[in-house]
């Protein structure tokens, strides 16, 4: 009987595991020896950076999405549904239809999303650009916007961590480039420096400073007013704006909750090295599904992915599966005015930072269109 | 005592602190977590923000180069 791979989500990791998979083990699914699917929510595949450009209305939606089915090999089975819960005895995801697709070694790929209920307050007065509807709903915001005080709050925890300071910096543009130089920006960050990663506070406490943009350390969103327009910490402190844009908490997928396969927030709990679901070694994880303590960040997914399609492969040809993921992340951070740096790190290694550049910039735009090859598994 | 731990070691982004956080919000009133760290900077940074948000600081160790610090959540 056929070995049975299954992916549960076919965004970044999933796709580019299922897709690494397909090519290096066409001659054993051609001959009927294995059988990889995807199931996936949506027939579409978004391409989630563009979120941060839509929102100044840079790109828009369809420059963003392509059917996943063309995303992925021809040999990998697609299911488009919605998946009720993972069954670990009988080994397959049941699915909202009634179907059960069972499974020898499943890859779980579900990534996380933005919470802001979690937020009292937030749905009613705040923006978010961290999905499609939201980043329209405030580009059109930025578009009839007047001026005043914008407020950048990041919650935690958050996918795609230099979002948040890229954002800063593009809004500053924004209003300079609109004769608005005289409105306010105000960043918050939960912890005492501008960024989780060292070398990218100091560097954006540097870059704030020339180019006018407040900040406050030690705020962690509690609760939104949005009739009185001002936003509270749970260290105490009450800001006001005009207009509010948040990076809310994110969450695991509410499919990992039903599976009872998550922690509180619906993280994974997962073998930081191996990659595997800790107590069940027939399931991997990866991307911003895991409880791992690394960026939640598409480049992330990348790296994992090596690591899980090396392994699920070396194993279906009879090996132990002993690739182990080494913490790799890369990012790219766009400085605004044409500019942009990356930051590289691992578990062992902490990153050392670059000067901006407007070639760096360039390489971003590119990678931006040739996303489509990384999630082919060719990238 | 039931203690959840937080194994943030070796992580630069999000980081100790920030995994701290992400704990303190997802778990109820009375856990008490135990953040791993390689990062010397942990051993005063949580305390910090602890301090600010309300928390309690219940022990603070240093075990072959990984800090360990353990908080209760109070609100």
């Amino acid at each position: 009987m056929a070995k049975r791979v299954v992916l549960l989500g076919g965004g970044v990791g999933g796709s580019m595991v299922a897709n690494q998979l397909a090519r290096q083990l066409k001659s054993e699914i051609l001959s009927g020896e294995v059988d990889i699917t995807v199931i996936n929510e949506s027939d579409v595949h978004v391409y989630q950076p563009y979120f941060l450009y839509m929102a100044f209305d840079q790109v828009v939606p369809v420059d963003a999405k392509r059917p996943e089915r063309a995303v992925l090999n021809h040999l990998i089975h697609l299911v488009v549904g919605h998946a009720e819960r993972v069954d670990r005895d009988q080994k397959a995801v049941l699915m909202a239809d009634g179907t059960a697709i069972p499974y020898d070694y499943l890859v779980l790929a579900t990534g996380s999303r933005p919470a802001p209920e979690t937020v009292p307050g937030l749905q009613d007065g705040g923006h978010i650009f961290y999905t499609e509807e939201g980043a329209l709903k405030l580009r059109d915001a930025l578009h009839t916007f007047k001026g005043g005080r914008i407020v950048v709050t990041v919650g935690v925890p958050h996918k795609c961590p230099v979002a948040p300071v890229e954002f800063t910096l593009m809004v500053r543009d924004w209003l300079n480039t609109h004769g608005m130089e005289d409105s306010e920006v105000l960043y918050t960050y939960p912890i005492g420096r501008l960024h989780s990663l060292e070398p990218v506070a100091n560097w954006a406490g540097e870059i704030f400073q020339q180019r006018h943009v407040d900040s406050m350390t030690y705020f962690n969103l509690e609760s939104v007013d949005a009739e009185n327009k001002t936003i509270t910490s749970l260290e105490g402190e009450t800001v006001s704006y005009d207009l509010l844009v948040a990076i809310p908490p994110h969450m695991g997928q509410d499919v990992i909750a039903r599976s009872e396969l998550g922690d509180a927030g619906n993280w994974i709990p997962t073998d930081r090295h191996s990659l595997q679901m800790v107590g069940d070694d027939s399931i991997y994880v990866l991307g911003d599904a895991t409880n791992l303590p690394i960026s939640k960040a598409g480049s992330t997914a990348h790296f994992e992915a090596d690591v899980v399609a090396g392994n699920l492969i070396n194993r279906i040809h009879g090996g132990l599966g002993s690739i182990r993921y080494d913490g790799k992340v890369f990012c790219f951070i766009e400085a605004g005015a044409d500019q942009a740096t990356y930051v590289k790190f691992d578990y062992q290694n902490p990153p050392k930072p670059q000067p901006p550049s407007e070639m760096i910039h360039l390489y971003k735009l590119a990678f931006n269109k040739m996303y489509w090859l990384s999630a082919a598994g060719i990238l | 005592m039931d203690v959840k731990v937080v194994d943030a070691r070796g992580s630069f982004c999000p980081g100790p602190l920030m995994e701290l956080i992400k704990g303190i919000r997802q778990e109820p009133v009375g856990t008490v977590l135990e953040v791993w760290s390689s990062d010397q900077g942990s051993a005063k940074d949580i305390p910090a923000w602890v301090a600010k948000a309300g928390h309690e600081v219940l022990s603070s160790i240093e075990d072959n180069k990984i800090y360990k610090v353990q908080v209760k959540k109070l609100k």
